[in-house]
């Protein structure tokens, strides 16, 4: 009796987290479809604003920019993050181990607004010094993004790794394989979800940035979050709301697709090379 | 007798021969090293050379810039150091940025402002992250999987669009009150939005998975023999919680809580958007500073003392990533 009153509370503790996670976003949703333009008050069904987006040539163009810097960002990222990952997790103790690992940690939680000074810095010191970036815009926005998400790659590949059973590439190793061929063959497989799962957040991430996109950009380069901000400072607006639609429907998509091709691969990957364990924490090592 | 005008050439050739047989031992060495760690030093270079050229090189000359003068100017900052005449290098420092930090009230109350802000939304989203982390640890597989998803996918959604979807819930004719009014609880709206009571929910809300992953992976890593064990001694479910769980929990707590604390300290879109005008936090003075006044050394010594504030968080939070990331490959070996 006792345990089962306890799972009563918690159950209804979380119940209420997951309610407050969603409301909003239900909320969002729903008034996507308001034929009113107030986006509190119910005036009847209506998708006219989603014409009226596809309308809006500013934001069409601003998504445009976000979608190609966020698939770039999300490719140098992954490889910056695998290395990074691959250092920290099988190198042992090499000298400046302890420098990468603390730059891998310190953007995880610095305020954006300190990134974004302190690149934008950098940008204009190395334009005065050598003449580039002789403008700013797609190009630095691009590496301040990927100075930050390859930091969350590096930790979820490197969780992974860590994660893994290393045994299986000493028994390669044993059996004569080169560290390349062991890499190739038994690492990269094995970790691959983690490379998705990383490729997928740094573009979201990427896709989402405001703070850092406005201090390094430049004249003509305006991404899809300085629009949204730009118009949610004027007020709500139903086009908005029809927009965060969009995007919460893409990314859920992205996401249940995602999610069914890692856990597909994990189920083949366990059967055929993996002993025990190895995609267990597929999901938690995310953050 | 020696000629001392040959013992130059003699010393030259000692010299050289010296030079070639330390060439040679130190091509072999380096050889011998690029052979055994080609690959490794190549992979570990590469991040650690671009983090240092884009992540830890901007924050000297972020301190560099702090310590020059405003100017309306291309870039709009001094150079504080110059060359003088021949070969004499001028250094000229201001320190009147920092100054201002100081005589400005309104600076030191926002620094103070935005740790009070941070810490109290730290502390709401443990108290909603908690029972959630352990309802998911507590879950079986399938359950377990979609919960922990469900944590997640707000986080992979638009985080300004979170932020935008509490304006229209929180503002005077908004839901909340509409729904307040309509159940007859209150008799004229409350004015939620632009208010700390706001930012704090838009902290809690949009800060809550990277509470809750932390702290449910150490959850659920804790052995269920031992509160078994508990029981079976007579503990209660909640003593239970507070002896064995929760201390073994910490870990987590202290992750998910930097993890929450540091960042919001310098937040800048929460209290743009839901803030009110009195309640200043720092994040959005730096914006100001930067975008507004176009003071860029008032914004870089801003920068560099909130740095200084989140010096001591960061590396608590740092030693926690590595310990957690030591435990767990030494558990699994």
């Amino acid at each position: 009796m006792r345990l089962k009153r306890r799972s009563w509370l918690s159950l209804g503790l979380m119940g209420l987290g997951y309610a407050f996670l969603y409301g909003p976003i239900a909320s969002l949703v729903v008034f996507s479809f308001n034929k009113s333009r107030l986006v509190t008050v119910w005036g009847g069904f209506s998708t006219q604003w989603y014409g009226e987006l596809f309308r809006n040539r500013q934001i069409l163009a601003a998504a445009w920019l976000s979608l190609k810097i966020a698939a770039l960002n999300a490719s140098f990222a992954v490889a910056l993050g695998l290395f990074a990952g691959l250092a920290l997790a099988r190198f042992g103790r090499f000298r400046g181990r302890s420098l990468l690992a603390g730059m891998i940690s310190a953007p995880l939680v610095m305020p954006d607004v300190i990134i974004g000074l302190s690149i934008l810095l950098l940008f204009v010191v190395m334009q005065q010094l050598t003449g580039w970036p002789e403008t700013r815009g797609m190009t630095t926005i691009l590496i301040a993004h990927v100075t930050f998400s390859a930091a969350y790659v590096t930790v979820i590949v490197q969780s992974r790794l860590v994660d893994m059973d290393i045994a299986m590439e000493e028994a390669a190793m044993d059996l004569g394989a080169r560290p390349w061929k062991v890499f190739m063959l038994i690492t990269l497989p094995v970790i691959s979800p983690a490379l998705l799962a990383g490729w997928l957040l740094a573009f979201t991430l990427s896709l989402d940035d405001l703070v850092i996109a406005s201090f390094v950009s430049g004249p003509g380069a305006t991404t899809l979050p300085m629009v949204v901000y730009s118009s949610v400072r004027l007020g709500v607006s139903p086009v908005i709301n029809a927009l965060a639609t969009l995007i919460l429907l893409v990314v859920t998509g992205g996401i249940v697709v995602a999610g069914v091709v890692m856990h597909r691969r994990e189920g083949n990957a366990r059967r055929k090379i993996t002993p025990v364990g190895a995609g267990r924490r597929a999901v938690e090592d995310r953050v | 007798m020696r000629d001392p005008t040959a013992a130059p050439q003699y010393q030259g050739l000692l010299v050289r021969v010296w030079r070639w047989l330390a060439g040679l031992v130190f091509w072999s060495r380096v050889q011998g090293i690029a052979r055994t760690l080609r690959g490794r030093m190549l992979v570990a270079l590469v991040p650690t050379l671009w983090l240092l050229l884009f992540f830890l090189v901007p924050f000297l000359l972020v301190f560099k810039i702090s310590l020059a003068e405003s100017v309306l100017a291309q870039p709009p900052f001094t150079a504080i150091m110059h060359w003088s005449g021949e070969a004499l290098l001028e250094l000229r420092l201001n320190l009147a940025n920092y100054l201002l930090l100081l005589e400005d009230t309104l600076y030191i109350s926002a620094y103070l402002n935005s740790i009070r802000i941070a810490a109290i939304s730290s502390v709401f989203t443990l108290l909603v992250g908690y029972p959630m982390a352990l309802g998911i640890a507590r879950a079986r597989n399938t359950a377990r999987l979609i919960l922990l998803m469900l944590v997640i996918l707000p986080f992979w959604t638009s985080f300004l669009i979170r932020v935008y979807a509490w304006i229209g819930i929180l503002k005077n004719n908004g839901l909340l009150n509409n729904l307040l009014l309509t159940l007859g609880l209150i008799k004229q709206p409350l004015p939620m939005l632009h208010s700390d009571f706001a930012v704090f929910v838009g902290i809690v809300y949009s800060y809550l998975p990277f509470m809750v992953l932390p702290l449910y992976s150490t959850l659920v890593k804790i052995d269920q023999s031992l509160i078994e064990a508990a029981e079976d001694l007579g503990c209660r479910p909640l003593s239970a919680f507070w002896k064995v769980i929760f201390p073994l929990s910490l870990p987590g707590v202290t992750a998910g809580t930097m993890l929450v604390f540091i960042p919001a300290v310098g937040e800048f879109v929460i209290p743009d958007l839901l803030g009110g005008p009195d309640s200043l936090m720092i994040g959005k003075i730096l914006w100001s500073e930067f975008f507004t006044n176009r003071d860029w050394p008032v914004a870089s010594a801003i920068a560099v003392v909130m740095l200084l504030f989140l010096v001591v968080p960061m590396v608590i939070f740092q030693r926690s990533q590595e310990k957690a990331l030591d435990e767990d490959g030494r558990g699994r070996r």
